[in-house]
């Protein structure tokens, strides 16, 4: 009778106890799939709020060259290409120097000097995209503008510049990754061969390191032309069409700076409301697009086995 | 050229674009320090904000963004640990979980300005809470997600499967196990990750503009329905939107952010180092 009991008594418990077990990996994967509720409900929110421009404004207004809310010009094409203007300067500036320094860390600094480094590319990680906005106004514009006697040095050259410390540290770290990530008997070989230190790193490293490279510039790509605040305290804001290369050190103006400084003061349901949530999904989609580009990258180039050969 | 004479300029250029990221990374630190130290004192870190902000302190900011990070932890956290632990110890290789980690680069890469929008449609809007507390809170917390998901994974990852194995083999459940012995050898990592990501969520500005923020509200928020002032935004305000600012009003208020933000990041790092140095296996 009692060992019935007590076998009662135990199935009991293996029953909670397998209930318990049911309900957390429930839990966990309702976690899990969350992450991808959330990008849904991002685009649905932005399409929800950001298709009826599509409707107010004409395709041609709305695909213009002139941005004038406030006279019924609602022309994106300037927005556009002052993202892309900014961002390509930040890249063309940030790509060297981010993969000269990745080197310079990893092949040639002593150990302690790397230990100093290091948490130095974090901090500037860590700084806050305003603070950098706030320093770009008071130190940085009136810097370029005597050296390169511009009107008041608030420009798109300000803005990418500032874009590519942003972008620095994620070029730099994955830049550090995908060097670190070559096999040491390439390096080995080509020591072997008679290749001095430069040669070994700019034949052999490099090359075999690219693929992580590439990734590490979709990534800086993709923080740069997301970056709002920095961008906007220092590009000048003017939604002008870029006019050739020198409009680099002409004040321009970005779709993420648009939103940030227009959101605020127009109603809401408003035309100009819808279409900002418009130039939201423009940037979503953009972003969307390099980061699943880098994904992809990053599992073809997947983890690296020393038998494998370059690619 | 010789090769040695080629070998020797690289080098040379390597170390110039080294100190070309490094020297302004100390330059903008130390001028940030010098020019703000001066500003603050007792009424600055501990005193309202009066006539038009351009006289009094910033306490109300502070407290601002230490509640909506505070908020943040508690939005992301249980989320993300969860997201974390289903990814780590229960996914299998199927397409669910490739959706699951497509989605969470994606949210990585969203820019924050889009998550404000985003915070505005739903949680200012849609939801009716306002611009408040509760929003900023939710939407800084989504932004952090990714990072809090990637970064608590990795250190779930770190823990030995020879640990998992004991533990079963003695008669552990799956969770049992997680709990006992996953979770608490992963626990320092995944705090130094959570830390990283409040980091980047208390200096944030764009998500906040629509969902929280206000531009001058000289007293402490009451609820989690009410408006509040915030550091980043509060530094963009005293920068660029009243004409006649003083500027140590300006490098005070980055001083106290940009230290707020690093202590993070300084305590995040201090645990790390800990947990490798006393770390055995």
């Amino acid at each position: 009778m009692s060992k019935a009991i007590e076998l009662y008594g135990q199935q009991a418990k293996e029953r909670r106890q397998r209930a318990g077990e049911w309900i957390v990996e429930n839990l966990v994967r309702i976690s899990g799939i969350s992450a991808i509720v959330f990008v849904v409900l991002v685009f649905f929110f932005l399409i929800r709020e950001g298709l009826p421009a599509f409707w107010q404004v004409q395709p041609g207004n709305l695909f213009g060259t002139k941005w004038y809310p406030t006279f019924g010009f609602f022309g994106i094409l300037p927005l556009i290409c002052g993202s892309l203007l900014v961002t390509v300067g930040a890249i063309v500036i940030a790509l060297p120097l981010g993969i000269a320094t990745a080197i310079y860390m990893r092949e040639l600094a002593p150990g302690w000097l790397r230990e100093i480094l290091k948490p130095l590319v974090e901090i500037l990680a860590g700084i806050p995209s305003v603070v950098l906005g706030f320093l770009g106004m008071v130190a940085v514009a009136p810097l370029l503008r005597t050296w390169l006697d511009m009107p008041t040095g608030l420009s798109a050259f300000a803005g990418a510049l500032m874009l590519a410390y942003m972008a620095l540290p994620t070029i730099i770290s994955v830049a550090d990754d995908a060097i670190d990530a070559v096999p040491k008997s390439y390096r080995d070989a080509a020591l072997a061969l008679g290749a001095n230190h430069w040669q070994t790193i700019w034949r052999v490293v490099l090359p075999a390191a690219r693929s992580g490279v590439l990734i590490g510039v979709m990534l800086g790509i993709g923080r740069a032309i997301g970056e709002t605040m920095a961008v906007m305290m220092v590009t000048g804001n003017a939604a002008r069409m870029p006019d050739g290369l020198l409009a680099i050190f002409q004040p321009a103006r970005t779709m993420t700076a648009t939103i940030a400084a227009e959101m605020g003061e127009v109603a809401n349901g408003s035309t100009h409301y819808h279409v900002l949530f418009a130039v939201g999904i423009v940037l979503f989609v953009i972003t969307f697009l390099i980061n699943a580009l880098a994904s992809v990258l990053m599992v073809r180039s997947g983890p690296r086995r020393g038998g494998q050969l370059l690619g | 050229m010789s090769r040695y004479w080629t070998e020797k300029i690289a080098f040379v250029l390597m170390t110039l674009a080294a100190a070309l990221v490094v020297i302004p990374i100390i330059l903008v630190a130390g001028y940030i320090v010098y020019r703000g130290a001066g500003a603050i004192n007792g009424e600055f870190l501990f005193g309202m904000p009066f006539d038009g902000m351009k006289q009094g302190g910033i306490f109300p900011a502070t407290v601002g963004t230490v509640v909506l990070t505070l908020g943040t932890a508690i939005a992301a956290l249980p989320l993300g640990i969860g997201a974390a632990i289903y990814l780590a110890e229960y996914a299998r290789d199927n397409l669910l979980t490739h959706m699951i980690r497509m989605a969470i680069i994606n949210l990585a890469g969203i820019p924050s300005v889009v998550y404000g929008l985003f915070g505005l449609g739903l949680f200012v809007l849609a939801m009716h809470f306002g611009t408040s507390i509760l929003a900023g809170s939710l939407t800084l917390g989504l932004l952090t997600l990714p990072v809090v998901i990637s970064t608590a994974e990795e250190a779930i990852l770190t823990v030995p499967q020879s640990f998992r194995v004991v533990s079963i083999s003695l008669g552990g459940t799956r969770w049992q196990t997680i709990r006992y012995q996953v979770l608490p050898h992963a626990l320092p990592g995944i705090i130094t990750g959570v830390i990283l990501g409040l980091e980047r969520a208390a200096g944030e500005t764009a998500p906040i503009l629509f969902t929280v923020a206000a531009f001058y509200l000289p007293r402490l928020p009451h609820s989690l329905f009410d408006q509040t002032m915030a550091l980043p935004y509060h530094l963009y305000v005293v920068s660029t939107q009243v004409p006649g600012m003083p500027a140590s009003m300006q490098f005070g208020t980055a001083l106290v952010l940009l230290a707020f933000v690093l202590s993070l990041n300084i305590v995040a790092t201090i645990i790390r180092s800990r947990v490798r140095r006393q770390r055995h296996w």
